[in-house]
C-alpha cells in the first residue's frame, strides 16, 4: 500500500484514502470518496461486512450508502480508540469490490398510464419511446444504496444518453412499483411517495413488503436488470405479488 | 386482557419505544421516543424496562379510560397534569386506573412530548422489532397509524403488585447551552461560519415535528456549495439546506441525506433540546468527545439508578387520599387548659 495524495494504491487499484469523520458522539462516518462511483460504493460495503463480521462492543448499527459507510454504536459502551483502531486496520489494505451481491431481473411494462414521462423523455433526447425502452432496459445498474424511504433503491449504471435532471415541479404522489430515472441515478419506488424524478414505467415487484419473507427483497451491491413486458404478463405478475410472491427474478450474471 | 381506552388524543399521539435498529440500510427510519429520559421515568414508575412501548403525546393531552380490568399507569415528560375523575395525581407518581374511571392528560405547560406508560407494556405486534410509529413509513403503532378516539390498546397482563409509586429523583442538567461536536462536513463551512454557529442565538421555528427542527436565526453561508452525494444521517445532525437555515434532524429522520452536516447534537442533550418548544431561543456549545461520552454515560448510569428511587405512595397527601382519612378525630384545642393528669 502506498500514498497518493488522497488516493492510495492496494492491489495495483488506486482507491481513495478514507476519512473517518466524527458524527457526535454515537456515531462515525467513514468517507470513502465525494462522488458516485461504483469502486467507493465497493469499498463501502466491502468495509462494512467487516464491521458487522467484528462487531465490536456497543455497536447498534451500519448504514452504507453511496460513498460512506456511518457506524452508529452506544457512546457510554465503545470504545471509540478501539474501534477506530478496527476501522484504521480494517481499511489499510481494503480493496473495492465492484459486485458483492445477487442480480435480480424485475419485469416493467413502460410508457403509457404506466410511465407518464416516458414520451417527454424521449422528447428531450431526440429519441423514440421505444429506444428510451431499449436503452433503459439494456443496462445492468447497481443498487448503491437503499434509502430515503423503507426499500426505496437507487441504482446507478443509467446510460447518459438517457440522464435526465429532475422534474421542475416534484409530484406529491407517485404509485408503488414506478420506475423512474433522476438524474444520472435511476429507482424503483418501494411504496407510494412524493418524487421529482421522470417515471419511465411500472413493475409489480415490491422492494419491501411487510409480512414477507423476506421483507426487503434487495441490498445494497446487488444489480438489476429490467425486463421490458406487456400489460397483460404484468396483470398476471401483479397477481402473483398479491399472493406474496418476490416476482422478481435472481438471475446468473 | 385490559385494554387502555383512548377518548380523546391530539393528531400526532403515538406509540414509541426505544425505536427501530437495525434496519437503516433499508431505508427504515429508526423512530423511537423524542425523550429517551421521560420515557425511562414514566416506565421505572409502573415496573417496565425503561424503553418499553409508551404512549407519545406531543403539543396536545388526551383522554382515556380502561376495559377488562383495571391499569396500573404514569405520565412523565413535558408539564402535563395527570388526573383522574377530576382528582390531580402528583407529578413523579403512578397511579391504578379502575375500569369506569376516566384518566385525563393536560396540555403541556412546559415543553412538548409526555410519555403514558402500562404496567407490563403494551400488547401489540411490533413491526419490525418495534412499535415506535413512523409517518412517511406506515410502520409501528396501530396498523401503521397514530392513535385516535376509540383506538383501544391492549395492556400485556403484570406481574407485579399495582401499587401507587413515586420517584424521588431529579432530571439532570436541564439548562445551559445545547452540547454539540462539529462535522462531519464542518469543512464545507468557513471558520466565521463555524463561529457565527456557536456564538449566535437561535429559535426554534413552528417548522418542528418528529422528524427534524428547524431553527432560525443569522444565516450560515456555505464555502462550498451545498449538494453533497447522499450520506448517513444520524439522530441530532444539524444540516444546513441551501437557505442557511440549520434543521436539527430528530427520531423520524431519513437515513440518508444530501445537505452538510455542520455539527451534531451530543446524545446525552437530545432529550432536553427535543422538549424545546417553537419561539423558544437556544445557544450551542461545542464540546469535545471525552466531555460528550461522560456525559452519556452519566445519563446512561442516572436511568440505570431510577428503580432504587423508587417508594410505595403510602402517605401522599393527594386530595383523594385525605378525603378518604377522618382528618377530624382524635383532634384536641391548643387553647384550652391542659388536662391535668398531663403532666402530672
Amino acid at each position: 500500500m502506498r500514498d497518493v495524495g488522497p488516493f492510495r494504491i492496494v492491489n495495483r487499484c488506486l482507491v481513495p484514502t478514507p476519512k473517518i469523520l466524527p458524527c457526535g458522539d454515537s456515531a462515525v462516518t467513514v468517507e470513502f470518496g465525494e462522488t458516485i462511483d461504483p469502486d467507493i460504493n465497493g469499498m463501502v460495503l466491502a468495509l462494512d461486512a467487516i464491521v458487522r463480521a467484528q462487531a465490536p462492543a456497543g455497536l447498534i448499527e451500519t448504514v452504507p450508502t453511496y460513498r460512506s459507510l456511518t457506524i452508529q454504536f452506544d457512546p457510554a459502551t465503545t470504545d471509540f480508540d478501539a474501534l477506530t483502531g478496527l476501522l484504521g486496520d480494517a481499511t489499510k489494505d481494503l480493496a473495492p469490490r465492484r459486485a458483492v451481491g445477487r442480480r435480480w431481473r424485475v419485469p416493467v411494462v413502460y410508457g403509457g398510464e404506466y410511465g407518464i414521462d416516458l414520451d417527454e423523455v424521449a422528447g428531450l433526447h431526440g429519441l423514440t419511446p421505444s429506444q428510451v425502452i431499449e436503452i433503459h432496459s439494456s443496462a445492468v445498474y447497481r443498487i448503491y444504496m437503499i434509502g430515503f424511504l423503507p426499500g426505496f433503491t437507487y441504482l446507478g449504471g443509467l446510460d447518459r444518453r438517457i440522464a435526465t435532471s429532475r422534474r421542475l415541479h416534484p409530484r406529491a404522489k407517485i404509485p408503488a412499483g414506478t420506475i423512474m430515472i433522476g438524474g444520472e441515478q435511476a429507482g424503483i419506488a418501494p411504496m407510494d411517495m412524493p418524487s421529482g424524478w421522470h417515471n419511465l414505467g411500472l413493475t409489480p415487484v415490491r422492494p419491501y413488503a411487510p409480512g414477507r419473507d423476506p421483507v426487503f427483497l434487495f441490498a445494497a451491491g446487488d444489480e438489476i436488470v429490467f425486463e421490458p413486458v406487456d400489460a397483460s404478463r404484468w396483470e398476471a405478475l401483479e397477481k402473483a405479488v398479491r399472493a406474496g410472491e418476490p416476482v422478481a427474478e435472481e438471475v446468473r450474471p | 386482557m385490559t385494554d387502555l381506552v383512548i377518548k380523546s388524543c391530539g393528531p400526532m399521539t403515538s406509540l414509541q419505544d426505544r425505536g427501530r435498529i437495525g434496519y437503516q440500510g433499508f431505508g427504515v427510519s429508526p423512530s423511537g421516543a423524542m425523550d429517551r429520559r421521560a420515557l425511562a421515568v414514566a416506565n421505572t414508575l409502573v415496573g417496565n424496562p425503561p424503553e418499553t412501548a409508551a404512549v407519545e403525546f406531543m403539543n396536545l393531552g388526551g383522554a382515556f379510560t380502561c376495559e377488562g380490568g383495571d391499569l396500573h399507569v404514569a405520565l412523565a415528560g413535558a408539564g402535563c397534569s395527570l388526573s383522574i375523575d377530576g382528582t390531580p395525581v402528583a407529578p413523579q407518581t403512578s397511579v391504578v386506573l379502575k375500569e369506569g374511571q376516566s384518566l385525563e392528560v393536560g396540555h403541556p405547560r412546559t415543553g412538548t412530548f409526555a410519555y403514558l406508560a402500562v404496567a407490563g407494556g403494551i400488547a401489540v405486534e411490533p413491526e419490525l422489532g418495534s412499535l415506535s410509529f413512523h409517518l412517511r413509513s406506515r410502520l409501528g403503532g396501530l396498523k401503521g397509524s397514530p392513535l385516535k378516539a376509540g383506538d383501544r390498546l391492549p395492556a400485556l397482563p403484570e406481574a407485579q403488585d399495582r401499587e401507587p409509586m413515586q420517584l424521588a429523583v431529579d432530571l439532570l442538567e436541564e439548562t445551559g447551552p445545547i452540547r454539540v461536536m462539529l462535522g462531519p462536513q464542518d469543512d464545507y463551512f468557513t471558520p466565521e461560519t463555524i463561529s457565527l454557529l456557536l456564538e449566535s442565538e437561535f429559535t426554534v421555528s413552528p417548522q418542528a415535528d418528529r422528524m427534524g427542527f428547524q431553527l432560525t436565526g443569522p444565516r450560515l453561508e456555505h464555502s462550498r456549495g451545498f449538494n453533497i452525494v447522499s450520506d448517513g444521517i444520524v439522530d441530532g445532525h444539524i444540516q444546513v439546506p441551501g437557505s442557511g437555515q440549520p434543521i436539527v434532524l430528530m427520531r423520524d429522520r431519513q437515513t440518508a441525506g444530501g445537505y452538510p452536516k455542520i455539527a451534531t447534537v451530543i446524545s446525552a442533550d437530545l432529550a432536553r433540546f427535543a422538549q424545546l418548544r417553537p419561539g423558544m431561543g437556544l445557544r450551542f456549545e461545542a464540546v469535545e468527545r471525552d466531555a460528550a461520552v461522560a456525559a452519556a454515560r452519566r445519563l446512561k448510569d442516572w436511568i440505570a439508578s431510577l428503580p432504587a428511587s423508587l417508594t410505595p405512595v403510602r402517605f401522599a397527601l393527594t386530595t383523594e387520599h385525605l378525603l378518604s382519612r377522618n382528618l377530624i378525630g382524635g383532634t384536641v384545642d391548643a387553647l384550652a387548659p391542659a388536662p391535668a393528669d398531663v403532666n402530672d
